[in-house]
């Protein structure tokens, strides 16, 4: 597979939207959608955990240009998720559109829908609230069967049994195992015991959370919002409204950046409910500070390992639990949680002879957790990583040889994934690749530069999945034009991913066309065919793999109709790309003849449509390797070279693949070393701005270098797997290593800040 | 109030409310390239040129820009033309929405140190969030773009 030659596939083509976006045309939600709406805004609680006892209005409805004042006595009464996942969701159903039980700083309590951005803060003001306030939940470790319930009403309901119970702030919980875990355990020469704890940390994706609304021309509800999720957030729309699908269209315009934030229909509901009242378009954009503090972020977990291996650095068994905390909603609760242990642990397949994964899901009254970039895998490969490195510490063996002893490699069953058999596994080439040119021999030992700073290097591997196994359906439709080009209608969200780029060069591929050939579209629920949204790393390898069935199709169908102007059988003729020809002459008919012919006196529609779905998840793999220089004065952390060796199968598009990686590392650089997630001892949160939640800039990320070692996966689209996701998993690990290396101290929560390394170096010289 | 300006080099003359942000009345205008991303002043995004030196339009008010001169990417298609494909080749485009801050800065920068190294880009550029590409692809494509002026002759040198 990799030797062959193809003319559109493993290219660096741009991507097709590249020039609009980088010369700055009017493209996003907030760009094409009239000026003249409804500006909506939300009054937000104050208190992490209230009742609303009486709530007035008057005064706000009287601000000149106020459309609509809404309360939660305005509102349906059916509790709905905002989680955009396959039905019926594995979250529970706990939301209103508004609540009069309100559970976190931030949470809605009032809508104001006004002619001018002015008079929705006059009005806001003008809003007079009476809150009974309650204690909160604001520990999630004392949360479970804290007296205290985040979600005491009696119409909570879970639509999956994912072992959830509100009346013990529970929203899922679970325990798996293989083999027997206590006897392996028992008979290990070590077993490491840690405990490690990983933070809300926020998408902050450039474009906040935004949706525009309004009564189309046959007065159906036309949603335009910046998501990740169509179909979902349709029905969610449905739900949440009470009206019947057919009467609602999502589409999404160009989006500023998803990282799973937009996998949930965080504000879509109220603009909505807005339009629907009034009949007027109505526009909801949020703020940062909004998107900061009443988004979508990471789940919250502590994650405590048993880790059982041999003095020789055969690891043996690996007993996992997480304790999740999913904020004061359940959205991506329970599956999140799954793969802090279904995504790690199996990295270790090698000798594992026994393992345990549990988790508990609670609720808070904190912000409401959900999809992010990693979902899960992320936090569980930060905890798993940092025990390997804390146990090749222990031995005094290299990390990297302890590494190749017991990772997974190719053709081995996965008794801790699905049983899945790893079909594609090159990260063992990733790993040996990596060695060499980051020159681990040479970082490894830590190196004192004389100045008070010292040089270390660190390590991690890191996998994740491509698409939710037997759950993810991917669409592509495909059509032919007249002058023989086509069209390629997909339901998949183009985040900025480029995967409507990708998707046309496997069109173009298949196709044997130019990519300027192929004009994509999406996503609009009245146009795309079912897709379920661009998240879990399952549109290369699920949508990819659809785009290939459409055109195999496609082909037939083309063949048929020149069949026809060649007066033969279908069977009787050739595609060759430009043109159809009969296999016994050279009598041709060109794709423009046949696309012609399709819209003349033709009963063959030169278009198809085509689903697909996978049973197995295959996991994509990496290797990630940091050298730092750490400050012993001000425990600063500079990052000087970060490398990375990446399987993602076969790349489609080299460039955007390579860039999707230096992204991750970025963005895992940031929550590691400055993005912090910090509340006041009331519930309030501090990371409401860039000012305190800072992104890393490109002065913090060192040198990155990326490379790829090709797997074929015989299930993927030319052997494609994911890359989107996998690529936020080794920076925490690694660099929690590298600043072990450097300081003799580890950290066992993320972010390590300057000032927690500078405090640890301090009491290490004390003690 | 009354104010008067020059906006991508046609006078603009219109009454606005005093408190109105210069970002907010640039899209009013029509210039939807300026975008908002985050209100503290953080993130670049809303970078325009004043009188040809970079400002953040989220952080000055619509009437101190009266009497100046302001230019948006809608005004400067041709200048940022010359260099962003070799972003875009880089795939550092990504999500788009932080582009055209960055590709402001970036023609402010390469105005005032034309030829600029690794450093001077990062440290020229650092205020330029972007939360996609992780940085080191829109430094990729600057330096090709460098390159291949260089060995054009520096014609396209300011």
């Amino acid at each position: 597979m990799e030797n062959k030659e193809y003319r559109s596939i493993h290219k660096s083509v741009r991507k097709k939207d590249s020039m609009q976006l980088l010369l700055g045309k009017p493209v996003y939600m907030d760009d094409i959608t009239p000026k003249d709406a409804l500006v909506v805004k939300l009054l937000r609680s104050p208190h992490a955990n209230a009742i609303v006892r009486s709530i007035d209005v008057s005064a706000a409805k009287k601000v000149p240009g106020v459309e609509a004042v809404y309360t939660w006595e305005d509102v349906p009464q059916n509790r709905f998720t905002i989680a955009g996942q396959t039905y019926p969701e594995p979250s529970p159903y706990d939301r209103l559109i508004l609540d009069r039980h309100v559970r976190f700083v931030g949470d809605a309590v009032a809508i104001v829908a006004a002619e001018t951005e002015k008079a929705a803060l006059t009005a806001l003001r003008l809003i007079r609230v009476v809150y009974d306030v309650l204690e909160p939940v604001l520990d999630f470790r004392t949360a479970k069967d804290n007296p205290v319930l985040v979600h005491p009403e009696d119409d909570w309901y879970p639509p999956c049994p994912v072992g959830g119970d509100n009346r013990r702030n529970l929203v899922a919980s679970d325990v798996s195992e293989d083999g027997d875990v206590e006897a392996v355990l028992k008979d290990c020469h070590i077993v490491l015991e840690r405990t490690y704890h990983t933070k809300a940390f926020n998408q902050a994706m450039m474009e906040t959370f935004r949706t525009y609304t309004e009564m189309d021309r046959y007065g159906r509800l036309h949603v335009i919002s910046s998501t990740q999720i169509v179909f979902h957030c349709r029905r969610i729309l449905s739900h949440a409204l009470g009206i019947p699908k057919s009467r609602i269209r999502v589409e999404k315009p160009r989006i500023g950046g998803g990282f799973g934030a937009k996998q949930t229909a965080v504000c879509e509901v109220y603009p909505a409910f807005v339009t629907l009242k009034t009949g007027r378009p109505a526009k909801l954009i949020y703020t940062r500070e909004e998107s900061q503090i009443a988004g979508s972020p990471r789940h919250e977990m502590e994650i405590r390992i048993r880790l059982g291996a041999d003095r020789d650095g055969k690891i043996r068994c690996v007993d996992l639990y997480t304790l999740s905390n999913t904020g004061a909603y359940g959205e991506h609760g329970p599956t999140t949680v799954g793969l802090s242990g279904h995504k790690s642990i199996p990295l270790y397949t090698g000798n594992l002879e026994a393992y345990r994964f549990g988790y508990d899901v609670v609720y808070t009254n904190m912000q409401a957790s959900g999809a992010y970039r990693g979902y899960g895998a992320t936090q569980g490969i930060y905890a798993l990583e940092t025990i390997v490195n804390e146990l090749a510490e222990q031995l005094g063996m290299d990390p990297t040889v302890l590494r190749d002893k017991n990772m997974v490699k190719e053709g081995m069953r996965m008794p801790a994934y699905y049983n899945e058999e790893a079909n594609a596994c090159a990260l063992d080439r990733c790993m040996q690749h990596c060695r060499e040119i980051f020159h681990w021999e040479e970082k490894y030992p830590v190196r004192d530069m004389g100045n008070g700073k010292v040089r270390a290097a660190g390590v991690a591997m890191a996998m994740q999945g491509s698409c939710i196994s037997r759950v993810d359906v991917g669409s592509a439709t495909l059509k032919l034009s007249e002058d023989g080009t086509y069209n390629l209608i997909i339901g998949a969200a183009d985040m900025g991913t480029g995967c409507d780029t990708i998707l046309a060069q496997m069109a173009a591929e298949c196709m044997d066309c130019s990519i300027d050939d192929v004009a994509v579209f999406g996503a609009d629920t009245d146009a795309s065919p079912y897709d379920s949204g661009s998240y879990a790393s399952s549109t290369t390898y699920v949508t990819g793999k659809a785009v290939e069935k459409a055109c195999a199709q496609l082909k037939e169908k083309i063949c048929s109709i020149a069949a026809e102007m060649l007066d033969c059988r279908p069977q009787d003729v050739l595609f060759e790309g430009k043109r159809v020809r009969r296999i016994d002459s050279d009598r041709a008919v060109s794709l423009e003849q046949i696309a012609y012919k399709s819209q003349v006196f033709n009963n063959t529609a030169a278009e198809v449509t085509a689903s697909h779905s996978s049973p197995v998840s295959p996991p994509p793999y990496m290797v990630g390797m940091v050298e730092i220089e750490l400050d012993k004065d001000t425990g600063l952390v500079t990052v000087l070279d970060y490398m990375a060796v990446v399987d993602c199968g076969i790349p489609i598009n080299p460039a955007l693949a390579r860039i999707q990686t230096e992204g991750g590392i970025v963005q895992g650089i940031g929550h590691t070393l400055t993005e912090d997630v910090r509340y006041d001892g009331k519930g309030r949160p501090i990371h409401s701005s860039f000012l305190q939640y800072k992104l890393p800039t490109r002065l913090d990320m060192g040198k990155l270098r990326v490379e790829f070692e090709h797997s074929c996966e015989p299930t993927g689209p030319f052997g494609a797997k994911s890359i989107g996701e996998i690529v936020i998993n080794t920076p925490a690990p690694a660099l929690t290593h590298a600043i072990y290396r450097a300081t003799g101290v580890w950290h066992r929560e993320i972010p390590i800040t300057p000032e927690k390394i500078a405090l640890s170096l301090t009491e290490k010289n004390n003690a | 109030m009354e104010i008067k300006l020059t906006l991508n080099g046609k006078t603009v003359t219109d009454r606005i409310d005093p408190d109105l942000l210069l970002i907010d009345f640039l899209r009013t205008h029509g210039c939807y390239s300026v975008k908002r991303g985050c209100e503290t002043s953080n993130c670049g995004l809303c970078t325009v040129l004043m009188d040809e030196k970079p400002i953040l339009s989220c952080s000055m008010l619509a009437a101190r820009a009266s009497g100046h001169s302001i230019r948006t990417l809608e005004g400067l298609q041709e200048e940022a033309a010359d260099f962003v494909g070799f972003i875009a080749d880089q795939g550092a485009d990504q999500c788009g929405f932080c582009n055209p801050g960055f590709v402001m800065n970036t023609i402010a920068l390469l105005r005032e140190i034309p030829d600029p190294t690794d450093d001077q880009i990062r440290s020229y550029l650092a205020g330029n969030l972007c939360r996609c590409s992780g940085y080191d692809g829109q430094l990729r494509g600057i330096r090709s773009y460098l390159e291949s002026r260089r060995e054009k002759g520096g014609s396209h040198g300011k």
